[in-house]
């Protein structure tokens, strides 16, 4: 036994003992919904693992892709709207689809206009010109489309298929919506391609924000269903409402973690491959990787892809649990930072670091607000006693505190452990 | 002309004003490039910070009674100038000067900034809260109106008097600036640096005291931006984290590392943010006689519906990045 399984046990064993811990302070039915999405934040924090930790690609647009996975299983998921359907609503849309392909095609031969003979400057015009006619197409379809199902039916409502259809096509969405930023944006530098990437995130949730006729915006879609059976289920079979609850959740837990451990396992798999060492070699040095044959800019796009599967299925496991669609409840920290504070902090390059990174930093990041708030109790009582006078708004200055911890510990853990609590292995044959 | 005096106010002062503060906060973010070759994203906190420095200043300043024909946001911002270069002082020494010591890579410092950012976040809202604060609570916001003596005119060329304070700070700034890089031995030493570090090292540039000016202009810029854009709309915990990208895209569009480069930018993105939204049929509504019959002007000609209009300005970020990514005027790149 070597000193890295020693970390690995002691580093798994005391994250069991605090989820003991705080399942005893804060009893079960939380601890069980705080796994739940420990496990989801899992999922999401190995994706990214496979994009920057395998690959060395940053992306900062993971918001997005958690977008896109809970709108997928929204849509998939959700009741049928009758109305919609009985509307001549998708009539409308399928103008729309029209307007696109039309677009599509001109933007096409735009491209290819240099086999007419028109080349250099002209070009250009010729492509800019076929965007903004493409664009007034589509435009003029789709508002009075948008307007018209906004006006008859709400929204265009689910498709009633079952929940982990829709999971498995939030990795589908997501992943094809990663081939695209990675398409585009790829072949930038890392700090170039930070910001390419969080700016698409931002044009993502912009556009699922404002598209009421498609994700209900800011009026949000509840209640979305569960795979397994729900709290109101089990109270209707006589449970009474705490062991419902626990009871409900721990079957969802059971499916989440089997996802994440099927996740695992292929994933470190294809990390211990030839597969793995291919993307390492591209990461620590691609020139050299690609004079080897490697295909790099292929490699690269299939592991953005990749990671963006991953992503998307966390993001719409977590929408599915919560019951409901907010786009504009998703926030850069709490689901962009946050997921590289895990990565960096559980170690990037690892697999298991993911994993216990991204269950470790969710318990404190939820833990943090009652501690915070404990604390401020204590300084409260402890300046009035001064005669100082109380800390106002106590319950709402705590929740703000765990953003405060956040920060604080990504910037100790680079600083102080660059590499992460269980830092990458690299094995070499002796 | 009425109708061009509504586009004036609305598209024009809007551009300009927009197009100052990105150029403020973008002139920091592309210094720090230059200088230290990260992308700082916590300047759009360092802006809130300032914000909220020139806020609690001012407070004690209305406390203690003194009138004055000026805001009194705008008259305490040099001394929160002062804090906030201190304390960007203090963020370098604390949390990327020991990372840059190890030899840490660009991006390693990026995430640190993103802690940064954080921390910034969590103290401002757990002193100030999430609410919305007002310069103007004690005084009037001025509003200025100028009438054009033309006849038929009765709309105003209307603007505040924040605004109009905050475009000439804007152009005393930039002078400044253009006269310490040109003129100065520590800007001219800057921008050595910035063109190549260990040149600048061999030939006896104090690399370290160009650092520490570095940050002291980039936390004074980000105070003056950040107050002047309080006085403008309203102070709020998420002021500029909502605008950093879009400073960002400035910077890029200027091309990183180039402090006109980054001014420009600035300007274009206001521009292309408020023509974007602009609702274009009010022009053409005097022209309603002259046009051909089949023509009917709809009620809203926009580019883009007004929700997205910082989307523009990402849209702009993107398409840069990919078609030119160094920027209209080539910029630094590591």
């Amino acid at each position: 036994m070597n000193a890295m399984t020693t970390r690995y046990i002691a580093a798994f064993i005391a994250l069991f003992v605090l989820i003991v811990g705080v399942g005893m302070m804060m009893g079960s039915a939380f601890t069980v919904r705080l796994l739940v999405e420990a496990f989801a934040f899992a999922l999401i924090a190995m994706g990214l693992n496979i994009q920057w930790g395998f690959g060395g690609l940053f992306n900062f647009g993971i918001l997005g892709m958690l977008m896109v996975g809970g709108f997928a299983v929204t849509f998939i998921s959700y009741p049928v709207n009758m109305e919609f359907w009985g509307s001549e609503g998708p009539l409308y849309l399928g103008r729309t689809l029209l307007g696109m392909a039309i677009g599509a095609v001109l933007i096409f031969f735009a491209h290819r206009v240099q086999r007419f003979g028109i080349t250099g400057k002209g070009r250009g015009a010729v492509i800019v010109i076929a965007w903004f006619i493409a664009y007034v197409i589509f435009r003029s379809q789709m508002d009075p489309a948008a307007s018209y199902i906004t006006s008859t039916a709400g929204w265009v409502g689910g498709l009633g298929l079952p929940v982990l259809l829709g999971w498995a096509f939030g990795g589908v969405l997501a992943g094809l919506m990663g081939w695209l930023i990675g398409k585009v944006s790829l072949g930038l530098r890392a700090d170039y391609l930070a910001i390419a990437t969080i700016g698409i995130a931002e044009i993502l949730r912009a556009v699922l924000k404002n598209l009421e006729w498609l994700t209900r915006g800011t009026l949000t879609v509840s209640p979305i269903p569960w795979p397994v059976w729900t709290p109101q289920i089990y109270q209707a079979n006589g449970a009474d409402t705490t062991t419902s609850f626990i009871l409900a959740r721990g079957g969802f837990l059971a499916v989440v973690v089997v996802i994440v451990l099927i996740a695992l396992f292929l994933i470190h798999r294809a990390y211990l491959g030839p597969w793995g060492r291919m993307n390492r070699a591209i990461r620590d040095n691609y020139i050299a990787a690609g004079s080897m044959g490697k295909d790099v800019t292929g490699r690269q796009l299939e592991i953005f892809v990749f990671g963006s599967v991953l992503m998307g299925i966390g993001g719409a496991i977590l929408v599915s649990f919560v019951g409901i669609y907010d786009p504009s409840s998703y926030q850069p920290i709490n689901h962009t930072f946050i997921i590289w504070v895990m990565l960096i902090v559980g170690g990037a390059g690892n697999n298991f670091g993911a994993l216990f990174g991204g269950i470790f930093i969710y318990i404190v990041w939820m833990l943090s607000e009652p501690l915070a708030q404990a604390l401020f109790n204590a300084l409260s009582r402890f300046s009035s006693d001064m005669g100082w006078g109380a800390i106002p708004d106590i319950a709402s200055r705590a929740v703000q505190m765990r953003v405060f911890v956040m920060g604080l510990v990504v910037t100790i853990a680079l600083r102080f452990a660059p590499q992460g609590l269980l830092p990458e292995v690299i094995r070499r044959k002796e | 002309m009425n109708d061009l005096i509504f586009f004036f106010n609305q598209a024009i002062i809007g551009g300009v004003v927009l197009g100052s503060i990105y150029a403020l906060g973008a002139v920091g973010v592309t210094l720090i490039f230059g200088i230290l070759r990260f992308a700082h994203f916590a300047h759009g906190d360092m802006m809130t910070l300032g914000g909220f420095i020139s806020f609690v200043l001012a407070g004690i300043v209305a406390g203690l009674g003194i009138a004055f024909p000026l805001p009194i946001g705008f008259i305490v911002v040099p001394f929160a100038m002062l804090i906030a270069a201190g304390l960007a002082l203090g963020i370098d020494k604390g949390f990327y000067a020991p990372l840059r010591a190890r030899g840490a890579k660009p991006v390693t410092l990026l995430i640190a900034s993103i802690g940064v950012t954080m921390m910034i976040q969590g103290l401002i809202r757990l002193f100030f809260g999430v609410g919305t604060y007002s310069f103007f609570d004690t005084q009037p916001k001025v509003l200025h109106r100028i009438e054009l003596p033309f006849e038929g005119v009765t709309r105003p060329i209307s603007f505040s008097e924040p605004q109009l304070l905050l475009v000439i700070s804007t152009i005393i700034a930039v002078v400044a600036l253009h006269y310490f890089l040109t003129r100065s031995r520590l800007g001219k030493g800057m921008r050595a640096m910035a063109d190549n570090p260990d040149l600048a090292k061999v030939s006896g540039i104090n690399t370290k005291l160009v650092v520490r000016v570095t940050w002291i202009i980039a936390g004074a810029l980000a105070c003056l931006a950040g107050t002047m854009l309080a006085l403008d709309v309203s102070l709020k915990p998420d002021l500029a984290f909502n605008i950093v990208l879009p400073i960002f895209a400035a910077a890029i569009l200027g091309g990183l590392g180039h402090a006109y480069g980054a001014i420009a930018g600035g300007f274009v993105l206001g521009f292309a943010e408020t023509l974007a939204v602009f609702n274009w049929s009010v022009l053409l509504r005097p022209f309603r006689d002259n046009l051909p019959e089949w023509f009917e002007i709809p009620n809203t000609l926009s580019l883009v519906q007004s929700e997205y209009k910082l989307t523009v300005a990402f849209v702009i970020l993107v398409v840069v990045l990919l078609v030119r990514p160094t920027g209209i005027f080539k910029g630094a790149s590591t």
